[in-house]
């Protein structure tokens, strides 16, 4: 692989008694495309948000670009993230040392959530919502230039700038999101089930335009998702996790053309298409969880 | 159970000619919709969100949005559902015709335990007792492959899909002659929608039910129904026996949609995009709703809208669109 | 959501939750009304408030004193006018001060949560626990009469109904994905919360805050009565009730009947645009989500 831009490593998590994130590893090439796979209770989602610090991991590391992100060993609750982060180890102290810091973190990780129709703020205007972070970011920049160029860039008009969230479309508002990720210039984008709510034709525009991003811009991705269709058509790379743990990584379409774990095999079975039997399905399932639950001492 | 009933008349649901119109909007939303499911027979509605196939189902329980005025045919087991009073449609909703959501924790009182949640409407209906209800729960719950200990339990006890499980044992309590089931499995893992969908089946086959499966998946109204009807802004613009409009889609949104569609065994790269967007319920249209988006549309796309067709050579088929004729069509078989 | 932007109202007041659009515009027009009068006191009193005219003292309206005089010849009237200032005036300080610091406090608490929403949540339950009227009869004790101590203590008893609907407001508002964002772009803590969390919640809190204005005014008014409230001569409702028990006796209750009625018909009037409003966000954050 080339030089990695994201490195994750040894990351764990524990909520309670469940261990949500249990020892997972990897890496993403600098313009690369990793797929993060699993179900519900697959730690999937737990990853990506200790990835962009809206959790701490209890152990393991978050790089990018070999630089340690530090969301490691605290036990604060995800609010007061990035308080006191710098001081005391940089040697800046105060208030500007933390925004600096707070700053740099955000333009090395951004996320694109499920929910178009919650991830924006129901009373801003999509234009002010957009100037909003190129003032935090680039305050020295023409913004409504900007504002224009990324509207232009995720298929949208400036018509859209002046509308509020409620006036767009499912489709449209997390071409918003998008936008306003990118407006803040990462080196990684981090894309949690982003098109999972949409449907398949806006979905397939969606995916379309994450892929042109991509190329156009260099920006790494790591796409957590249920979907393996979705993953054979904008991933490079996948990881397969089960239980917070990865079973199964590879190359895309090794992995899913020819997947050596058994549980890889169970979820490319499970899509629906020729030769689809959901009675050997559930004979499969159930013959997983039974040779899990006799490895498992109890 | 149900087929002495069921021998008489030939169809389980059969919508014809509906038209429901909601106040401020320019077209009906549902504009000449037919629909037919036999006894015991799947029969998949496909379509994106604002195509109308949920209002469809609802249609069936006379379930329709306040302010709605519908008109047309739509007849369960027989019984006209349009007409029928607020008595009538209790009945039918208790004890011909059930119904499966998406989210099975919408659908269940929480603060109650399984067991009354299953036995209740029977009970309420007066058309068992309470032991006579309990043992027909018991049977379900073996049915679809849960233990008697789960009618104890609270619903937050139990996963999405065992969730789902209790909602299709509790559809069907009153041994209904139709199941409308509306997207039952997009709120579940994949593994578990197979096992659900093999439940469907199971107790399908068993019980002789006439299920109506709406899904936004093509892919999957393919592998699990007997015949899908694919619907586009108010109107079905395809029906045809499952793998062959699959195979050899002969309306251009029908072949779109699984063009835009990421699938396993498809080329990767690029999807092909359907562009523009649904057309907006406040526009009048003229022709076919689909023209300003299809690669294939004509003037007269535009200008007038197209009669449903039988489709040539293919039984209980149609299509409603002018070009089918003339057009070559890629379908989800011509892969690799 | 919507259980949540449930405005806390005391129990008599439950029957009022009426939101008939014609009974809110009347409301909402005599609140406005007595925000005028109130600015315009001093042209509107016909007569000097504190002006004795004892040969008018106790009789019934006439035409130099329209709703009558007092037990000492002052004109009931010009009286009303001019307590309006004091019946806004200290309901209006009670609110500001209590819906600042409320949200203050609950949004720290929601947000912050751990240690911090501990303390703050119970001692906010310690303050629920304490009467609001005995605890400015304790300022008042402690630091004379006047309109300083009663407006403390009570904004300080006032302060728990707002900060605990804020923090409920700001727990669920923390669940929407949008801050998460806002998060992840770099934004400080201070400015989601300021920029976006309490312009969102505002709205619900605003609603809270109308109907404790109604609550905080028959209070204030209580205090006045009992003579703990607004120094002698200024005049003020509550202190007019109390001027009019007298002349109650003597057979002229009208200079003590105008002002309560004055208390309760504002009070009503406040209650219902607060739940007015209360139940027009709660139906908008139906539609939105």
């Amino acid at each position: 692989m080339a030089e990695p831009v994201l490195e994750v490593s040894g990351l764990r998590k524990v909520f309670g008694s469940q261990v949500a994130v249990d020892d997972v590893s990897f890496a993403v090439a600098a313009g690369g495309s990793l797929g993060v796979v699993g179900e519900s209770g697959s730690g999937k989602t737990t990853t990506a948000r200790i990835i962009v610090g809206l959790e701490h991991a209890d152990a393991g590391v978050v790089r990018i670009d070999g630089r340690d992100r530090d969301h490691v060993g605290r036990g604060a609750r995800g609010a007061d993230a990035g308080r006191g982060r710098a001081v005391g180890r940089s040697g800046r102290s105060g208030r500007s040392g933390r925004r600096a810091e707070r700053l740099a973190r955000a333009r090395q990780v951004q996320m694109v959530f499920q929910d178009p129709f919650l991830s924006l703020d129901p009373r801003l205007p999509i234009g002010t919502a957009l100037t909003e972070v190129l003032r935090l970011h680039h305050p020295d920049r023409d913004h409504s230039a900007r504002v224009t160029e990324l509207l232009d860039q995720v298929g949208l008009g400036t018509r859209e700038a002046t509308a509020l969230p409620r006036g767009l479309s499912g489709g449209q508002r997390q071409r918003v999101a998008i936008a306003k990720a990118l407006a803040v210039e990462p080196r990684v984008l981090v894309l949690d089930e982003a098109v999972a709510a949409l449907d398949v034709s806006v979905q397939a525009q969606i995916l379309n335009l994450l892929a042109d991003l991509r190329a156009e811009l260099g920006i790494a991705y790591v796409f957590i998702t249920h979907d393996l269709g979705v993953v054979r058509c904008v991933t490079d790379e996948v990881v397969v996790m089960r239980r917070g743990a990865i079973v199964e990584r590879g190359a895309t379409e090794t992995v899913l053309a020819d997947p050596s774990h058994s549980y890889t095999r169970l979820l490319l079975e499970s899509v629906p298409g020729p030769g689809w039997d959901p009675q050997l399905i559930t004979a499969a399932r159930r013959a997983l969880a039974e040779s899990e639950a006799e490895l498992t001492p109890r | 159970m149900k087929t002495a009933q069921t021998l008489q008349t030939p169809q389980t649901l059969h919508i014809r000619g509906l038209r429901v119109s909601l106040p401020g909007t320019a077209r009906p939303v549902l504009d000449g919709v037919d629909l037919e499911v036999g006894a015991g027979q799947t029969v998949a509605l496909v379509g994106e969100s604002g195509s109308g196939k949920t209002l469809t189902s609802r249609a069936a329980l006379g379930m329709l949005p306040a302010g709605a005025t519908a008109s047309g045919i739509v007849e369960v087991d027989g019984q006209d559902v349009l007409t029928m009073d607020a008595r009538a449609l209790r009945r039918l909703r208790t004890t011909t015709a059930a119904m499966i959501f998406q989210d099975p924790r919408a659908g269940i009182n929480p603060v109650r335990r399984v067991g009354d949640f299953l036995t209740e409407a029977l009970r309420t209906n007066g058309a068992a007792d309470k032991r006579t209800a309990r043992k027909r729960a018991l049977v379900l719950l073996d049915a679809v492959g849960l233990s008697e200990r789960v009618l104890r339990q609270y619903p937050h006890e139990l996963s999405g899909g065992m969730l789902q499980r209790v909602m299709i044992a509790a559809s069907l309590m009153a041994d209904p002659v139709l199941l409308l089931a509306d997207e039952p499995t997009t709120a579940l893992d994949v593994t578990t929608q197979a096992e659900i969908i093999a439940l469907l089946r199971d107790l399908q086959s068993r019980f002789g039910t006439a299920l109506l499966f709406v899904t936004h998946d093509l892919e999957l109204a393919a592998v699990i129904a007997d015949r899908v009807a694919v619907m586009y802004a108010g109107r079905i613009v395809e029906t045809g026996p499952a793998d062959q409009v699959f195979a050899d889609p002969k309306h251009p949104y029908t072949a779109a949609l699984l063009a835009a569609t990421p699938r396993l065994d498809a080329p990767a790269g690029r999807l092909a995009v359907i562009p523009g967007r649904v057309p907006d319920p406040r526009t009048v249209i003229a022709g076919c709703a689909f023209a300003g988006r299809c690669a294939h549309a004509v003037d007269a796309c535009v200008e007038e809208r197209p009669e449903t067709a039988a489709v040539p050579d293919r039984s209980e088929a149609t299509v409603a669109c002018w070009r089918s004729g003339t057009l070559t069509l890629q379908g989800g078989a011509s892969r690799g | 959501m919507s259980t949540l932007t449930l405005v806390r109202r005391r129990p008599g007041f439950r029957a009022l939750r009426v939101s008939r659009p014609w009974l809110f515009y009347i409301c909402a027009g005599f609140a406005a009304m007595i925000v005028v009068v109130a600015l315009l006191a001093p042209w509107l009193a016909p007569a000097d408030p504190n002006a004795s005219d004892l040969s008018a003292a106790l009789t019934g309206p006439s035409a130099a004193h329209l709703l009558g005089a007092d037990g000492s010849g002052r004109d009931t009237l010009s009286r009303l006018i001019l307590g309006s200032r004091t019946a806004l005036l200290g309901p209006a300080a009670v609110v500001v001060f209590s819906t600042t610091l409320g949200v203050a406090v609950g949004v720290a608490a929601g947000w912050r949560g751990g240690w911090l929403d501990s303390v703050l949540s119970r001692s906010s339950e310690l303050m629920l626990a304490f009467p609001g009227l005995l605890l400015a009869i304790l300022f008042v004790s402690l630091y004379g009469t006047g309109l300083v101590a009663p407006i403390a203590a009570l904004s300080l008893a006032y302060t728990p109904y707002v900060s605990r609907l804020a923090r409920g407001l700001t727990l669920a508002e923390r669940q929407r994905p949008y801050l998460a964002a806002y998060r992840v772009q770099g934004f400080s803590n201070w400015t989601i919360c300021v920029r976006h969390l309490i312009p969102n919640i505002g709205p619900v809190i605003l609603a809270q805050s109308t109907v404790n204005f109604g609550y905080a005014l028959i209070d204030l008014a209580a205090l006045s009565y009992l003579g703990l409230g607004v120094p002698p001569l200024t005049p003020d409702w509550g202190a007019m009730v109390n001027d009019g028990q007298s002349a109650m006796l003597q057979g002229q209750p009208l200079s003590a009947i105008v002002p309560c009625l004055a208390i309760v018909v504002t009070v009503v009037a406040f209650n219902v645009v607060g739940e007015h409003w209360a139940d027009r966000v709660a139906n908008r954050e139906d539609a939105r989500s």
